[in-house]
């Protein structure tokens, strides 16, 4: 054993019949060398307690408790202010057990305003809050003061923030932190990673890496893919076909969590399960646009054991053990391998035990992306994104806190914030411009000089030019942009083109909320357009005031794709492994008879898709021509790439009518026939210049990117005093300025981020330019008579499946039926 | 009803679309600018110039290319027509100190905009005291023929074109428009900043007695589109 425990821990251990773990140890032991750390350990490994251990041992020696005027000894970071507030009542069990003389307090937004303020004058022991929180603190002139003592930082859930453009803020504040206070050690705790070096260099600053402790792996996952009795449907993504194998699990499971990828599917999910319901098990939902203190109520009631499953999103993937949790069920396809391994993580937190988890694909293609996840889980592989570089728009955010602290000088603060892993290749020339656009917008006009938020003393330091600019940046803190959304009613009758009269939106006002849509979305739409909506397709009546007023079009195949949000991409890694799947049919011994066939058939009608090629199609069907395409790259790049090739078609006069995708497809038809198209020009990668450029002048996408960026770097405001805080204030439209910034000023430094949001956002545009430059050379083209066996999922998106309503789903049904027919 | 046979400017014409208000005819431009071809004056609304400064002096550094951008806009406007006189139809700075903050080349360009013809700077409510520097003359409102040129339309006009309200059509994203029913008509804003008014709006519809049409400005042409078939709402 390399560190000992104190004797009343070892005692208080003891005393609840635990013995010390080894990474706890090894915790303790990097503390003592006086070296930060990463502790990697699954669910249930006692990793909070590791993370604390040095601060509460260390707390606990009386002559701290003497010293006059002692400051903050331990920070705590987490992503979730409910985490923080869980984690603040497991602490306050050893303290007050050991009777420890720590006061531990924590601060989220919902902290009040008083106490907010005696925490800065007399800060407790421990603190517990967020990311923003901790920007807020720093942007006071009592940082120094509040941090000058900090021993321990301790970050949670690292996995999970380290990657976003909160985990680039967080990495700016720790810059910060090891300045004002250079003896603070941070420990990491972590869920498994790809690649750990990653987070180590993350933690620390221009330092040796940080130690590294991985706690031992528990026991094996118990990990099984539900193969319904049912048909396996061809298109979908709501399992319907599987939810009565789901209930019976349920029914023999203690407590389960039904993990869903998007609100649509955790609505759809936990209405049928009440359906079958006959047991009367108490099922609840969560997920994240209900209500907080619904969500809340959920989360008591699990703790308390009186539910028996939650139907969830992502809402629940992190850290909160909220329950004994027997089971997970994973409702279609995970996405990625370790966003898997963390849910499955969320069932059976002892150790020793496996976590049982069963995955329920929802259509044929998440059949084989479910195997090759069960492989990668089982094989305990990992497909964590790699390291981003640095937002400039959280940069600027975080120029313009530091100066709200105090004066900084520029060439320290280059020096703090290439210190953070996020911003180490930042380069002087870019910094320099990020200042220059928080004090003046970054113009190549110099028009604002008199206006500048931050300006330079005599003695050189840059300065904030008066309170009101610290007390707006105050309100704007946080990377966090929600889009402005209407609900959505369902009204019925017909369209104001259709009936011939205006459409005044008193038809049917009582109808039924269908929920909340983004504004962005509903603007490209034209009344009479359909689109798709929890799982329907709906034509847009009116909008009238905050309500878009829809009726339900079956039958009419959607005009527009729809940007479902809060759906995770398939990983590159999955894709890779599904594409090898598909190309070794020996592999095929692991799928069920159906899925088996339905490839025996491709093979035999078309051709399958290699492992490194991309198979293209072209064939006619009722009138029209069809290409569709398998790059495997998922739903963002295939969206990208969609609009791309529609453009292309369009300018050769191929008549393209519309595209639709999935993550492992895409199609297009159009009234021409495709047949004869050289494939290898119409993929060719140029697409990513001028046609992408042109494009993106037009993309409703990109201007929702370049909002974002505008809203974090502080040229918008959200928020101001005695305004509303709601997005539909913001006063002047980012789509104006965009245009207006485009035209003048190409190379400003938020087109610049926007564009690098973009590439790797929701355009997806490097993961598609990596796809176009693989495949460039190895396309295989099959012009053929009639649809494809593989194709016929991506062409039931034009027509997706239906959610409500019998007589819709029958005649989807049979359409999904003369497809699959046509396909043998 | 082709109104304009001076062969040099017929061309211009081609893709713009003639309406008519309270019996005068006139040429409504894809720029979003009114061409009276009998006077030979030119109607533009909501400039809003200097937008993008007054909201940096509130801390939001907006790009500070809209006045030119709005300016340059209107130059081709201007040189496409040449018309005797221009009426801006009030809030044509976005605040009162906006013709202060003229840079040196925006002022070049109003000059050179208002050289050889009339400049009449109809108030507006975010510009009710344009100072002298700005060259032209001012107004609260003026008549062209049977029409009342005014900033803020009044209910129960006859014969009135005014601005103020933005309007805007949403028929596949947001567009700006001209609104008329043949008695009256709503100017779109021309400003690169200004923002827009869904023309289902209760403040533009209820001016409106006879249901109207708009003119909706697309990217080569004006589109003359009924109003039932634009969105309603936001």
């Amino acid at each position: 054993m390399p560190a000992a425990l104190p004797a009343p821990f070892d005692h208080w251990f003891a005393a609840r019949g635990w013995s010390v773990r080894a990474h706890q140890l090894a915790i303790l032991e990097s503390a003592a060398n006086n070296r930060d750390a990463l502790l990697i350990a699954p669910t249930g490994a006692g990793k909070t307690l590791a993370g604390f251990l040095p601060s509460l041992i260390d707390l606990a020696q009386p002559r701290r408790r003497n010293s006059p005027g002692a400051r903050l000894h331990t920070l705590y970071i987490s992503p979730l202010k409910a985490l923080a507030v869980d984690i603040h009542r497991n602490l306050e069990i050893p303290i007050a057990e050991m009777a420890l003389p720590i006061r531990v307090e924590t601060r989220t937004g919902d902290t009040s305003a008083q106490k907010r303020m005696r925490q800065r004058r007399n800060p407790p022991d421990m603190l517990l809050t967020t990311p923003e929180q901790l920007a807020l603190l720093l942007g006071t002139a009592d940082g120094p003061h509040l941090f000058g003592d900090l021993k321990r930082i301790v970050l949670d859930e690292l996995h999970a923030l380290s990657l976003s453009k909160r985990g680039d803020l967080l990495a700016l504040c720790l810059a910060r932190l090891r300045t004002l206070a250079p003896g603070a050690r941070t420990t990491g705790l972590s869920a498994t990673v790809r690649e750990p070096d990653d987070l180590r260099r993350w933690l620390v600053g221009r330092g040796p890496l940080a130690d590294v402790v991985i706690a031992p792996p528990g026991a094996p996952p118990d990990l099984s893919i539900l193969h319904s009795r049912a048909e396996i449907p061809w298109a979908g993504h709501m399992a319907r076909h599987a939810l009565e194998e789901i209930y019976e699990q349920i029914s023999g499971a203690r407590l389960s969590l039904v993990f869903v990828n998007t609100r649509a599917q955790a609505e759809f999910v936990f209405q049928q399960l009440w359906l079958m319901n006959e047991k009367n098990l108490p099922i609840a939902l969560h997920h994240g646009s209900l209500d907080a203190a619904q969500r809340r109520k959920v989360e008591a009631a699990m703790a308390s054991g009186k539910l028996r499953a939650v139907v969830c999103t992502s809402t629940l993937d992190l850290g909160i053990d909220w329950g004994d949790v027997d089971l997970v069920v994973n409702v279609g396809a995970p996405k990625g391998a370790s966003r898997l391994l963390q849910r499955i993580g969320r069932a059976n937190h002892r150790l020793d035990e496996p976590s049982r988890a069963i995955l329920a694909p929802s259509n044929r293609f998440e059949v084989l992306e479910c195997v090759a996840a069960v492989e990668a889980a089982r094989k305990g592989e990992q497909d964590t994104a790699a390291p981003r570089a640095g937002a400039l728009d959280v940069l600027a955010q975080h120029v313009l806190g530091t100066a709200c602290g105090a004066p900084f000088d520029a060439d320290d603060l280059f020096a703090e914030v290439t210190s953070a892993a996020p911003y180490a290749h930042l380069s002087r020339a870019t910094f320099d411009r990020v200042v220059d656009f928080v004090a003046t917008g970054g113009y190549a006009l110099a028009a604002y000089d008199r206006f500048a938020k931050i300006k330079r003393t005599k003695d050189g330091l840059w300065r904030v030019a008066n309170a009101r600019v610290a007390q707006i940046w105050r309100m704007n803190v946080g990377t966090i942009v929600e889009s402005d959304v209407l609900k959505v009613r369902l009204t019925g009758g017909r369209t104001a083109s259709e009936s011939g009269k205006q459409y005044q939106g008193r038809i049917g006002r009582g109808g039924r909320i269908l929920g909340e849509i983004e504004e962005y979305f509903l603007e490209t739409l034209a009344p009479g357009d359909t689109f798709l909506f929890g799982g329907e397709i709906l034509a847009l009546n009116g909008i009238v005031e905050n309500e878009a007023h829809v009726r339900r079009a079956a039958g009419e195949a959607p005009k527009v794709p729809s940007y479902a949000g809060g759906k995770f991409p398939l990983s590159t890694y999955l894709a890779a492994r599904v594409r090898a799947m598909l190309s070794d049919p020996k592999s095929w011994k692991a799928l069920p008879e159906q899925v088996r066939g339905w490839l025996e058939l491709q093979r035999k009608r078309s051709v399958l898709p290699g492992r490194n090629n991309l198979l293209v199609e072209t064939f006619p069907r009722g009138g029209l021509f069809y290409l569709v395409a398998y790059p495997f790259e998922g739903r963002l790049a295939h969206q990208t790439l969609g609009m791309l090739l529609t453009r292309r078609l369009e300018r050769a006069r191929l008549l393209p009518l519309g595209f639709v995708c999935n993550d492992y497809s895409l199609c297009v038809y159009g009234r021409a026939d495709l047949g004869g198209v050289d494939m290898d020009a119409l993929f060719a990668r140029d697409m990513l210049g001028d046609d992408l450029e042109a494009w993106l002048q037009e993309s409703a996408l990109m201007k929702r990117t370049f909002r974002n960026c505008a809203i974090i770097a502080g040229m918008i405001e959200r928020r101001g005093p005695g305004r509303e805080k709601t997005g539909r204030q913001v006063t002047v439209s980012t789509d104006l300025i965009y245009d207006t910034l485009r035209r003048h000023q190409p190379d400003h430094i938020l087109l610049e981020a926007a564009w690098a949001d973009a590439a790797s956002g929701l355009l997806d545009i490097q993961r598609l330019s990596d796809m176009l430059a693989r495949v460039a050379g190895h396309i295989s083209h099959r012009a053929l008579d009639r649809v494809s066996p593989l194709a016929v999922p991506a062409m039931l998106e034009i027509g997706r499946e239906a959610v409500f309503g019998e007589a819709r789903e029958l005649s989807l049904h049979m359409a999904a039926e003369d497809l699959a027919k046509e396909a043998q | 009803m082709r109104l304009m046979n001076r062969p040099l400017h017929r061309d211009a014409f081609a893709a713009d679309e003639t309406l008519v208000v309270a019996g005068l005819a006139l040429v409504a431009d894809v720029a979003g600018v009114l061409y009276e071809p009998a006077s030979g004056a030119l109607l533009v609304a909501d400039l809003h110039l200097e937008k993008g400064s007054s909201f940096a002096r509130r801390g939001m550094m907006l790009p500070p290319y809209d006045t030119q951008a709005t300016l340059t806009r209107l130059s081709s406007a201007v040189a496409r027509y040449r018309p005797r006189a221009v009426v801006a139809l009030g809030d044509s700075f976005h605040d009162n100190d906006g013709a202060n903050r003229l840079s040196g080349d925006a002022r070049a360009l109003l000059n050179a905009l208002q050289a050889g013809r009339d400049w009449i700077w109809i108030s507006g409510n975010h510009d009710p005291a344009i100072p002298d520097h700005a060259g032209g003359a001012r107004a609260q409102e003026m008549r062209l023929g049977p029409l009342t040129l005014r900033h803020e339309p009044r209910a129960q006009a006859h014969g009135e074109i005014a601005g103020h309200l933005h309007p805007v059509a949403v028929l596949g994203g947001r567009r700006r428009a001209f609104v008329t029913d043949g008695n009256r008509l709503l100017m779109p804003a021309f400003g690169a900043y200004a923002g827009g008014l869904n023309l289902h709006a209760p403040a533009i519809a209820g001016l409106f007695a006879a249901r109207p049409f708009a003119h909706v400005l697309g990217r080569e042409r004006v589109y003359r589109v009924c109003v039932s078939r634009c969105a309603a709402g936001v």
